[in-house]
């Protein structure tokens, strides 16, 4: 079984709402869409309060080549443009629209026809990779990098592969996993078009082993169509689904130190909601406003998987789930191990809201920190091959220099150190503490 | 409702915890108090709750009264596991009082005067054990037979050990090598020695229990046996009339209880892998040369203490593999 070289943990997956079809979920009363929801510029708003917006119209402009346009999930009316505190904690620009009736643009093909690249081979690489760029396509993985900027690589770099991360390695999550059994064929679809736009000739898609009738299903539609497409079967184990242990597992390259890009080594990585987007933005010319959410924890009495328009409160889909549990601890936008705890669960769903998790109080508390005891266990649960004891005492002893010359930056913020610690040492508090200050050092070390 | 939890991620938890490692530990040491007992009588228990009690008494008093910690450190199991090793590095016959000494060195100066668990630079147990050898060189050195009834303690009749024998072999007397026990009583614990270490067989139980619990990892212990045998190997090819099979030497003295339970002391042992393995092989070495040519028989101890000493700097030189090829000079 294929697997990432270095460190790693295994977390409980508690995989609840795995066996969950996918839902559509209901319509807000007023749904709220935040200007930044992707990594590069803020979008600019093009609508004024009071205009009349349909699903799939567009309501802000990208703010730069890194960034991408937003586009309603609904109709209705705009209400205000405000700010609204989202799942970063901070209170961030934000288009707020009141919800009347549910009508769609006419130019987006609702039909559920399968559109592939055989019927529309006119289709060039920057037909595509334009369509991606206007219907807004991040990465729906949770970073949000633009999607069409990873399909145009540096002057000088040659993509190989197109590396579809389908690991879904956080535990808790299924919304990749239900995606990948309820619409196979689209996103087959959607690989074929980025290895298209990135102008390569193979396509991997990696699933971790514990999503076997993912693995099958995939495998028997690749075989019979899709012959430059392989599954690749990975073993269960955190982080299998991080950018750069993705591609050593799969083509057995390791993206050298930043600011190297997987295009350095040749590949291109897009998670497996994104390359379902592609297909609906390029063949049924409709824009990213809806996403597969999965809301789950141990003590919500039915852990679901959504189809979710953006802009929906999260409160919302926990409703629909059957409430907020009485013993609600935390509320975590994303995984476990990589995801944000939220101060309110009006957060509206973004482009890149893969889960909602709920812990009870006893999982949400912190085990008490205790001295380090040198065990070695977080440097063997590096993935990235760091020592994190030293990076977090270092840091908090501010030694930049010791910091930065110790890989500090080459932290992929996974967690597994601070998950495996006996201690319960905050590791990782500490380590992107230090791992942002550097960042801004090297800065203003270059733009001088 | 509730006010919600906010902090940064991971928001989960293995589960694991100091006491936890420190209790398999205990756990791992189980089989070779029992073949002590067997081999040594009561003698081998009394001992062995002598330096128990001492130990976390003299934890919990530093901490409480010296350090002015509320916070009771006792309860991780380390003080304990530090009383049982130091027990188990000791001759069963030994006087209680001597043990409380050698428990009160190991914890109170080697341990807490560095702050506590986490903070001291030598391994406490072995520490205590070359303090007591020093102060009291006949009665650490005069070890019980083993096989003399379970009631055997004070007055247990005692001979040389293996390791005195070999030691006595390289220094001319050819017909030492002769008189060590066969491989099979060694490995049985059929034999003279501390307290805890005569028994290979019971302490490789141990390892296991320790590798499967993912306690330790293989290297240290791997590299340390691997070494020495190579090493005794080479110079019993040499002149076997001089230097023992390398098979008796692995199974005598505390070299398994050392290289399993001593030398992988988290604290005074390195972090990376390729550290470990420096680490592992120098006392495996170091141990030959003091075995053979030092003036104490029992090289294992020291051999550790000095790898102490080196481990901050094996830490410095020694970096864990980084993920990423060498990028492309332009």
């Amino acid at each position: 079984m294929k697997s990432f070289k270095i460190g790693g943990v295994h977390p409980a997956e508690n995989k609840l709402s795995a066996a969950e079809p996918i839902k559509v979920s209901r319509l807000p009363e007023v749904a709220v869409y935040p200007m930044g929801q992707h990594i590069g510029a803020p979008a600019k708003p093009v609508v004024n309060k009071g205009d009349k917006v349909k699903v799939g119209t567009m309501i802000a402009e990208a703010g730069g080549f890194v960034s991408a346009p937003i586009f309603s999930g609904v109709s209705g009316t705009v209400l205000k443009i405000d700010t609204v505190v989202d799942a970063s904690g901070y209170a961030k620009p934000a288009v707020y629209i009141k919800v009347e009736g549910d009508d769609w643009e006419e130019s987006i093909d609702r039909s559920d026809k399968l559109v592939t690249l055989k019927e529309k081979p006119e289709l060039t690489a920057d037909e595509i990779k334009d369509k991606i760029k206007n219907a807004g396509v991040v990465g729906m993985g949770g970073a949000c990098f633009p999607t069409h900027v990873k399909l145009c690589p540096p002057p000088g770099q040659v993509p190989q592969w197109v590396i579809i991360n389908a690991v879904e390695c956080e535990p808790y999550l299924t919304a990749d996993h239900r995606l990948m059994l309820e619409k196979a064929d689209e996103i087959l679809v959607g690989v074929d078009l980025l290895m298209k736009a990135g102008n390569v000739e193979k396509g991997f898609i990696g699933i971790e082993e514990n999503k076997p009738d993912a693995i099958q299903l995939l495998t028997e539609k690749a075989k019979a169509s899709y012959p430059k497409i392989e599954i690749v079967p990975l073993k269960t184990k955190y982080p299998q689904g991080g950018e750069k242990q993705l591609i050593d597992a799969v083509v057995g390259r390791q993206v050298p130190a930043p600011p190297a890009i997987p295009v350095n080594v040749g590949a291109i990585v897009q998670n497996v909601g994104t390359a379902f987007a592609v297909y609906e933005a390029v063949m049924k010319n409709k824009p990213l406003f809806e996403r597969v959410v999965t809301v789950t924890g141990k003590s919500l009495a039915h852990p679901s998987n959504y189809l979710t328009r953006m802009g929906t409160p999260m409160s919302l889909l926990i409703e629909d789930c059957g409430g907020l549990p009485a013993d609600t601890g935390k509320v975590i936008g994303g995984g476990p191990m990589m995801g944000k705890a939220l101060i309110n669960i009006d957060v509206p769903i973004c482009k890149g809201s893969s889960g909602v998790l709920i812990l009870n109080e006893k999982e949400a508390r912190r085990g008490e920190e205790q001295p380090c005891i040198r065990c070695a266990k977080c440097v063997s649960a590096c993935p990235m091959g760091l020592e994190p004891y030293l990076l977090a005492t270092a840091s908090g002893k501010r030694m930049w220099d010791k910091v930065e010359s110790e890989d500090i930056t080459s932290c992929i913020e996974c967690g597994s150190c601070q998950f495996t610690c006996p201690s319960h040492r905050p590791l990782l508090d500490n380590i992107r503490m230090g791992k942002q200050t550097v960042m801004g050092i090297i800065r203003s070390r270059q733009a001088k | 409702m509730n006010k919600l939890v906010v902090s940064l991620s991971p928001h989960v938890h293995s589960g694991d915890s100091i006491a936890k490692n420190m209790y398999w530990v205990l756990i791992a040491l189980v089989p070779a108090l029992i073949c002590s007992f067997i081999s040594f009588g009561v003698g081998a228990l009394i001992t062995t709750a002598v330096s128990v009690l001492s130990c976390v008494l003299c934890e919990w008093f530093v901490n409480k009264f010296m350090m002015g910690n509320d916070k009771c450190t006792v309860c991780d199991g380390s003080a304990i596991l530090t009383g049982v090793l130091l027990a188990f590095n000791m001759p069963s016959n030994i006087a209680p009082w001597i043990v409380v000494i050698g428990a009160f060195f190991a914890i109170g100066v080697v341990k807490m005067t560095f702050g506590g668990l986490g903070g001291n630079l030598f391994n406490p147990a072995l520490a205590g054990r070359a303090f007591l050898l020093i102060s009291f060189p006949v009665q650490m050195t005069t070890w019980p037979t083993a096989g003399q009834g379970f009631d055997s303690y004070l007055d247990a009749e005692t001979a040389a050990t293996p390791l005195a024998l070999m030691s006595q072999a390289f220094k001319g007397d050819t017909a030492a090598l002769s008189q060590l026990p066969s491989a099979w009583d060694m490995l049985i614990g059929n034999t003279g020695g501390c307290l805890g270490e005569v028994c290979a067989l019971a302490i490789l139980l141990g390892l296991v229990i320790l590798l499967a619990k993912k306690v330790i990892t293989w290297h240290i212990p791997v590299s340390i046996i691997a070494t020495v045998f190579v090493l005794s190997g080479l110079l019993n090819l040499i002149d076997p009339l001089r230097y023992a099979d390398p098979v008796l030497e692995i199974l005598s003295g505390g070299l398994m209880l050392g290289a399993v339970f001593m030398a992988t002391d988290y604290v005074t042992s390195p972090m990376s892998a390729k550290g470990q393995l420096v680490y592992g092989v120098s006392i495996g070495f170091l141990t030959v040369i003091i075995r053979t040519f030092g003036a104490y028989p029992e090289g294992m101890s020291f051999a550790i203490l000095i790898m102490n000493a080196f481990t901050p700097i094996i830490n410095q030189y020694c970096k864990p593999k980084r993920f990423g090829e060498k990028p492309v000079q332009k």
